[in-house]
């Protein structure tokens, strides 16, 4: 899995509160057996019109926003779903960093599988970072995972919160079943312990 | 020793060991996979040459993207079809016990796992899917995963977890009648809202909880995850035990006694502290209805559309106008004047034999609207037998509703039960969001009694004035 240290990028505003994973990528795409290629259908219902062509107003359709590698969203970012071709899709998209004031649980872990970081802000500072990243091509923040903090385009910064162990996790770039295999005889004592205790679980 | 809750409980008893950061290795009793959040975990795991640790921990079932009818003919979609023959393939060369489409035992995941006893009190499970909560019903600590995280369980049967805060729903009074318990977990999801109950695993508990049947437990656990929790439990009981005992893969003998011991002994302690309670009395609940794109937006079907120029907070203002956008709603509007074009009876949430009864009470002698095009979809084979058994289906077939096989159908849509742009849909199922039933699709969330009422009138209605 790719490191998350900083990211230096161009931020798109998505000021919708409970944006859900059927809106992050829609039903249609889930019918993939990979990973990969999900780009395409990021926010597909929002970004694209009846005829399949791009509709213009959807802010990733600007310009001045489709090469961004950051999005600037409203509360409970990620709800529904459990699907992970959400984050899957905004990694293909570009997308390695989601700012917002609180995240779903599942889509929260599942961003750790795959190198994105999924920070969490207070209202007051998701109001500024809209503001700066309503700035079209100016719109670049600094994400600084070590020193969890965001910085504007005019100097000023916001710190963001990050679990611990999570962020172990994006700075050293090793997934789950790395770092699980080396416990294999305390999952080994478990199982023996339970098959005891519990003989039918 | 500290006073324990429920969860705490079911916690301590899958503990592999605890790291110095917080988190915990949680070991993952039960593994329920199905064929969309599947395929990349196993190519993970082949891609990595590793082994599975434990076959018998797992169950495989295609739910999501099967046909509901036309079943003995090739699946009409090819990537479906795709999705469905490799889950197959990755079940038998992982010696994974798998389900086919055309078995009796075949169903939506959520609603097998109970009818074969695989889902049991005290017990952890996962499955690549949101509404694993359902099964915390049974005082089970279940959760919705991701695919990397399936692929992490398939390797070592354990995750890495932050424990949750601990939130209690105390459920007061006796629902009146017409009222059900899909009425009562919209209502605390437009209490507590969509995002209410990010980072807490409920406890429902109280005596109107107590009261309730296993398969509305179900119901009630199901739509956690839509008030944010990924986790919902009721600690397990008499209901509980009458409801396992027997099943295929329920313990039997002197140790379904010892389990049975062991499981009355989960219940939370009586000085246990929660993070967060919340109190509702049922008794003061009508029948509900969503009106909008996140299943907070909800209202009791005597209401009306409501005005976003009246909610004060900006963000859930600009958010009611893009779902009442969406919708092609007014202000005003009484909701139960709302025609409707489809119906949709079924999906892990209300697609059990009771709630085939509750539904097929109120269709009895009376005709679908002619405008109206409506399914039952069976959660499971096993429901679909049961409810032909008892002459329901023959009600829903006299009275116009298609009877179907069994799976997640039109509450996920990725068949071909699916909305067209622009249609509305009273539907029994979780999930109001934009496109959910089909792009452009317009959900009404209910209750099967709801749902048969509005199938029957051709509108949004009130079932209790279906007298």
């Amino acid at each position: 899995m790719e490191k998350f240290t900083t990211l230096d990028g161009v931020a798109a505003p998505l000021p919708i509160i409970n944006i859900d994973t059927d809106m992050i990528i829609p039903k249609d795409y889930l019918k993939t057996i990979k990973r990969t290629g999900l780009g395409k259908g990021l926010f597909a219902e929002m970004r694209y019109r009846e005829d399949g062509s791009e509709n213009p107003d959807f802010v990733l359709n600007k310009p001045a926003y489709r090469s961004a590698t950051i999005l600037v969203a409203g509360d409970n970012f990620g709800c529904g779903s459990s699907r992970e071709h959400a984050p899957w899709a905004l990694a293909d998209y570009g997308i390695r960093c989601v700012i917002s004031t609180s995240f779903a649980d599942i889509f929260y872990n599942n961003c750790f599988n795959n190198g994105i970081l999924p920070a969490i802000v207070s209202p007051e500072d998701l109001d500024k970072l809209l503001d700066d990243a309503g700035r079209g091509s100016n719109a670049r923040l600094e994400v600084d995972l070590e020193a969890q903090v965001i910085r504007g385009p005019d100097g000023g910064s916001v710190p963001f919160q990050i679990d611990p162990a999570r962020k172990e996790k994006l700075l050293s770039g090793l997934d789950d079943i790395g770092i699980t295999m080396v416990k294999d005889t305390q999952i080994a004592a478990y199982e023996s312990r339970a098959a005891a205790a519990r003989p039918w679980a | 020793m500290s006073a324990l809750t429920l969860y705490d409980k079911v916690w301590r008893d899958h503990l592999v060991k605890d790291y110095e950061d917080g988190t915990s290795l949680l070991y993952i009793d039960r593994h329920l996979v199905q064929e969309v959040s599947s395929p990349q975990a196993f190519a993970g795991l082949i891609a990595q040459n590793r082994a599975l640790r434990r076959p018998d921990a797992h169950v495989a079932v295609a739910d999501h993207a099967v046909p509901t009818r036309n079943r003995a003919r090739p699946l009409p979609d090819g990537l479906a079809a795709r999705q469905v023959s490799r889950l197959q393939e990755n079940a038998t060369r992982f010696g994974i016990p798998y389900i086919p489409m055309r078995d009796r035992r075949h169903g939506i995941v959520h609603v097998i796992g109970p009818e074969l006893g695989f889902t049991l009190p005290g017990a952890t499970l996962v499955c690549g899917d949101s509404h694993t909560c359902t099964h915390g019903a049974f005082g089970a600590l279940a959760f919705g995963i991701g695919a990397s995280e399936c692929e992490c369980i398939f390797a070592t049967q354990t995750l890495r977890q932050r424990k949750q805060k601990r939130m209690r729903v105390t459920l007061d009074g006796r629902l009146p009648a017409g009222v059900t318990v899909k009425d009562v977990i919209l209502a605390l999801i437009g209490t507590i809202g969509t995002g209410g109950g990010v980072g807490h695993a409920i406890e429902y508990a109280g005596e109107a909880v107590r009261a309730l049947s296993m398969e509305e437990r179900m119901t009630l656990c199901n739509m956690s995850i839509e008030a944010g929790s990924r986790v919902g439990m009721v600690a397990p009981d008499e209901t509980t035990f009458a409801y396992l005992e027997g099943r295929p893969l329920a313990p039997r003998g002197a140790e379904w006694d010892a389990a049975r011991a062991a499981w009355r002994a989960l219940a939370t302690d009586p000085d246990a502290v929660f993070d967060r309670e919340v109190r509702l009395d049922v008794g003061a609940l009508a029948p509900r209805i969503s009106w909008g794109t996140t299943p907070e937006e909800n209202l009791p079907i005597t209401a009306a559309v409501p005005d976003p120029d009246a909610e004060p907070d900006p963000e859930r203002r600009a958010r009611m106008r893009r779902s009442l956008a969406y919708m092609g709603l007014e202000p005003g509007r009484r909701l139960d004047e709302i025609p409707i074009d489809r119906v949709f009876i079924g999906s892990c949430t209300n697609g059990r034999i009771e709630d085939l009864r509750l539904a097929a009470r109120v269709v009895a002698g009376r005709s679908v609207a002619p405008t109206v095009q409506a399914i039952v979809v069976p959660g499971s084979a096993g429901v679909r037998l049961q409810a032909e058994a008892e002459g329901l289906d023959r009600i829903f077939r006299a009275a116009g509703f298609e009877w179907r096989e069994s799976g997640c159908s039109m509450c996920v849509a990725m068949n071909d039960d699916r909305l067209a742009p622009g249609e509305r849909c009273a539907s029994t199922s979780n999930r109001n969001f934009e496109g959910r039933q089909g792009k452009g699709g317009r959900t009404h969330l209910m209750s099967p009694a709801m749902a048969a009422a509005a199938a029957i009138a051709g509108r949004l209605a009130d079932v209790r004035s279906l007298a």
